[in-house]
């Protein structure tokens, strides 16, 4: 082809190709490995967790583990039986989500179905702030403020007990209900709101008759995340619910959940290759397994209910 | 076409994928340099991606595919060996919107030629380029406030001095003036006709008139066949001929206005 | 309501008085259920501030913690947290932003990146006291750096990461493409491109992103309590392998004691984290405001 050679010579497409091709390459490796450090961080962790709770079941049975109703590691006579642990757990969250569900879902039904524009954009952050308070300053609040309260109405209520945590946690967890709720409902299509009005429906039924049920299972995927939540709260019940394992349906009592054995044996001097640091870890694990099962559940419900509406 | 033209850009036999569907079918194609070519054809036929095609941006579409070959006076830009921002620094391109970079207008412009490592005068070529877009007047006692204030037109040119200060061969636009009104347009096609002194300009336009304005080879690009989505050119030639005296029957039909 | 409709053949009973009013009734109660949780929130905060205002005179943040109410202070909690923030971040951020920016520019759609992706969804829903257990084993015993407040910064870098990238992700998500294909059309590479357009475009939602991964690194107790950061430290802080605590476990402490007196340095400690919180807070706000490229 004539005319090439003019330019030929100045122009050289392989000029560059070494250089811009290893840094480009060496900085493309190094972002990568940032992003497998979360790869790393959960196989740390199941590595970690893993390591000790194995050591723990060489020395104690998993029948005694999970049948045992004693809970008693620190003391001379030791029985390991973890149901006292899980039953705090439960008890305390189950009292959260008490509150948490229906103050939650009333609070997303109105800020999504009912307040005006310049109502919702202060209402919502307001409720946020329940969200972002430190737990420790729940934890004081609980002790020092709702203990004694409870004391008046139930005086047979204890100095640590289950219902303090509850309530307390349960409006921790308020904004997160609300606020994952709130999103399920306004996943709802306009389109199935205007049907319902266009046949004459009021708002309160179409909310409850029409989103609500639309929502529903963006609402229990919420649900799930916030027992997951409560769960795994520390210091709210390592300050208020006591370190009395038992089993218990009463609330008025002091108990001991799993995250507060954990801090109760961190907080003291256990040496390292005693039994007493091994139960940490195996308490730990099964917390871990727990939260991540509610977490993945509700993570698959809300997939599910996405595809729905695509 | 005359034996003594020079060619800029040589395309082989190119075809493109997207995925398994073929959107580009076995174009063959030589672009003249230093001359202004367009590419009209009716919307969905393939032009963008043509276009994109010659400074190998279709590249960062992960599910394209390209085949064949596009010679660069003589070097293919699809050999394995080239690096594609090597490509991109000899073969430009303005886009449909304007997009300056949030930056001052000085920047905009020096930004390329900082990244290539120019080692002359940055306040000299700033300004080169700017004239040579016909911005100067407008711009030059404002050269440190943001592009964003431009206006439509005036961010298009800036684009264009942006584009020209790393002294690329070939200035690739897709619809430069789509998004502008017909005084800024006006101003465009006056600032090309200018420039093809230096540089080959491909041009792909929905715009009839304005190729007939401003091309001096214009390039047909239809749908291949009634039942494919792949697009290929049916026509190539002097702009009069296209348009006065066109070869294919479709060709007529689509510059006579009877469809698309 | 009668009316138009009054004449009905009868087939219709639509009771529309009764349904509205229990409509209104119900907006009522779930305007309460809002309010109640506000509620709350103020009777807290203002508990708080009853009990612990006394307690915020200067001698506050410059004595150690002591048996003695009256010479006790925050000077080493506010040291830990200083130092355990200003680690974390020197960790946590490079790490974060360079995570985000390999899965918004480099990452392909296989299934390594969809690995990496799970991973980070489930790591934000882990309990913070596992990341505690973590650190323990990983950092306090596997590395050996002790109960020292290198150890609890690795750790709480560990739990802020997801929250990192995720708001770092969302930041270089609204980077217009226009700008990324002006850049590499110029012949700039990949990096290039992102180095010099898409990071200082994202920078100010990153950064506010940042503020609040932050925030929310400050008020954590658990995970440091587990890998052993003490509750009664009497010295001044002096390297990244010293033995450290932080203002919410000085608190935790305060309150565990029986006196009264301590849990009123509990509410002025709870009142300082407050106001630390907000101060972050509300920069946050003012950062996002004003380094938005609006110019």
């Amino acid at each position: 082809m004539q005319g090439q050679t003019v330019m030929a010579d100045r122009v050289n497409l392989l000029r560059n190709k070494g250089a811009h091709n290893r840094s480009e390459a060496l900085i493309r490796a190094i972002l990568l490995l940032f992003a497998l450090v979360s790869i790393l961080t959960t196989a740390g962790i199941v590595a970690v967790l893993l390591q000790e709770t194995v050591l723990f079941f060489r020395e104690v049975s998993i029948v005694e583990f999970f049948t045992e109703t004693r809970w008693t590691p620190l003391f001379a006579s030791k029985k390991f039986g973890v149901l006292p642990l899980v039953n705090g757990t439960i008890l305390v969250a189950t009292g959260a989500m008490v509150i948490a569900v229906p103050l939650g879902l009333l609070s997303a039904i109105y800020l999504s179905e009912y307040a005006g524009e310049r109502a919702r954009k202060v209402l919502k952050p307001l409720l946020e702030i329940l969200a972002g308070i430190p737990t420790v300053v729940y934890g004081y609040f609980a002790l020092t403020f709702v203990t004694p309260l409870l004391q008046r109405v139930w005086p047979e209520t204890q100095a640590f007990n289950a219902l303090s945590a509850s309530i307390v946690m349960g409006f921790m967890i308020l904004p997160l209900v609300a606020s994952l709720a709130e999103d399920a409902m306004s996943a709802v299509p306009q389109s199935l709101r205007q049907a319902a009005y266009a046949l004459g429906a009021t708002r309160l039924e179409v909310t409850l008759r029409t989103v609500v049920p639309a929502a529903l299972s963006g609402i229990s995927a919420a649900f799930i995340l916030a027992v997951s939540r409560a769960v795994g709260e520390t210091m709210i019940v390592a300050i208020a619910a006591g370190q009395q394992p038992k089993l218990t349906l009463n609330p008025l009592q002091s108990i001991e959940t799993m995250t507060a054995y954990i801090v109760q044996v961190s907080l003291g001097d256990t040496p390292q290759q005693s039994l007493a640091y091994k139960t940490i870890f195996a308490v730990g694990m099964l917390l871990f397994l727990m939260t991540l099962v509610m977490n993945l559940i509700s993570h698959w419900i809300t997939r599910r209910y996405r595809e729905v509406y695509e | 076409m005359p034996d003594n033209l020079e060619i800029a850009l040589s395309v082989r036999r190119l075809h493109v994928y997207y995925g398994d569907t073929l959107a580009l079918e076995n174009i063959n194609l030589d672009i003249p340099a230093r001359q202004i070519t367009a590419i009209i054809g009716p919307s969905g036929c393939g032009k963008s991606t043509f276009l994109r095609c010659l400074n190998r941006m279709n590249d960062l579409i992960p599910a394209a595919r390209v085949d064949g070959e596009v010679l660069f006076y003589g070097q293919n830009i699809y050999d394995p060996r080239v690096n594609p921002v090597e490509v991109r620094r000899h073969i430009g391109m303005v886009f449909q919107k304007p997009n300056p970079f949030p930056k001052s207008i000085y920047e905009n412009v020096a930004y390329g030629a900082r990244i290539n490592g120019y080692k002359g005068n940055l306040d000299e070529l700033v300004e080169k380029s700017l004239r040579a877009a016909a911005l100067w007047d407008e711009v030059k006692d404002q050269l440190r406030q943001s592009a964003l204030a431009l206006s439509g037109g005036q961010q298009q040119r800036l684009c264009i001095a942006r584009a020209i200060a790393i002294e690329p061969q070939v200035i690739l636009m897709d619809e430069p003036a789509s998004a502008l009104d017909p005084i800024a347009t006006l101003k465009i096609e006056e600032l090309m006709r200018e420039l093809k002194q230096f540089f080959t300009i491909v041009i792909v336009t929905h715009n009839m008139q304005q190729a007939a304005r401003v091309s001096d080879y214009t390039a047909m690009m239809m749908l291949s066949s009634e039942n494919t989505r792949a697009g290929t050119v049916i026509e190539f030639g002097p702009t009069s001929q296209i348009f006065t005296n066109p070869r294919d029957k479709r060709t007529e039909d689509y510059v006579t206005g009877r469809f698309g | 309501m009668n009316g138009l409709f009054a004449n009905e053949n009868g087939r219709f009973d639509p009771r529309l008085r009764q349904r509205l009013y229990y409509g209104r009734l119900f907006q009522a109660f779930s305007l309460a259920a809002v309010t109640v949780g506000l509620i709350v929130l103020s009777v807290l905060l203002l508990d708080i501030l009853l009990d612990g205002y006394k307690w915020l005179r200067p001698e506050f943040f410059t004595q150690f913690p002591s048996r003695f109410p009256e010479k006790s202070g925050l000077r080493s909690a506010l040291q830990g947290t200083l130092w355990m923030i200003g680690l974390t971040v020197v960790i946590a951020f490079p790490v974060g932003v360079g995570a985000a920016i390999y899965l918004e520019e480099y990452a392909p759609d296989n299934r390594l990146t969809r690995a990496i992706e799970v991973n980070i969804a489930n790591l934000a829903g882990v309990p913070s006291i596992i990341y505690g257990l973590l650190g323990l084993g990983l950092f306090v015993r596997g590395l050996e750096l002790g109960r020292s407040v290198l150890a609890g910064s690795l750790t709480m870098a560990l739990l802020i990461l997801p929250v990192l990238i995720v708001a770092g992700r969302e930041a270089i998500r609204a980077v217009p493409q226009s700008v990324r294909q002006a850049s590499l059309a110029l012949g700039a590479t990949q990096w290039q491109t992102i180095r010099h357009h898409v990071l200082p475009y994202a920078m100010p939602g990153i950064l506010t992103g940042t503020i609040l991964a932050i925030s929310r690194a400050i008020g954590e107790t658990a995970p440091l309590i587990t890998i052993g950061a003490l509750t009664y430290i009497r010295f001044d802080l002096k390297g990244p392998l010293d033995i450290f605590t932080v203002l919410p476990i000085q608190i935790f402490n305060w309150v565990s004691l029986p006196k009264a007196e301590f849990q009123e340095l509990a509410a002025a400690g709870i009142i300082v984290l407050l106001a630390v919180l907000i101060a972050l807070n509300a920069l946050a706000i003012v950062l996002r405001n004003k380094l938005q490229i609006r110019w």
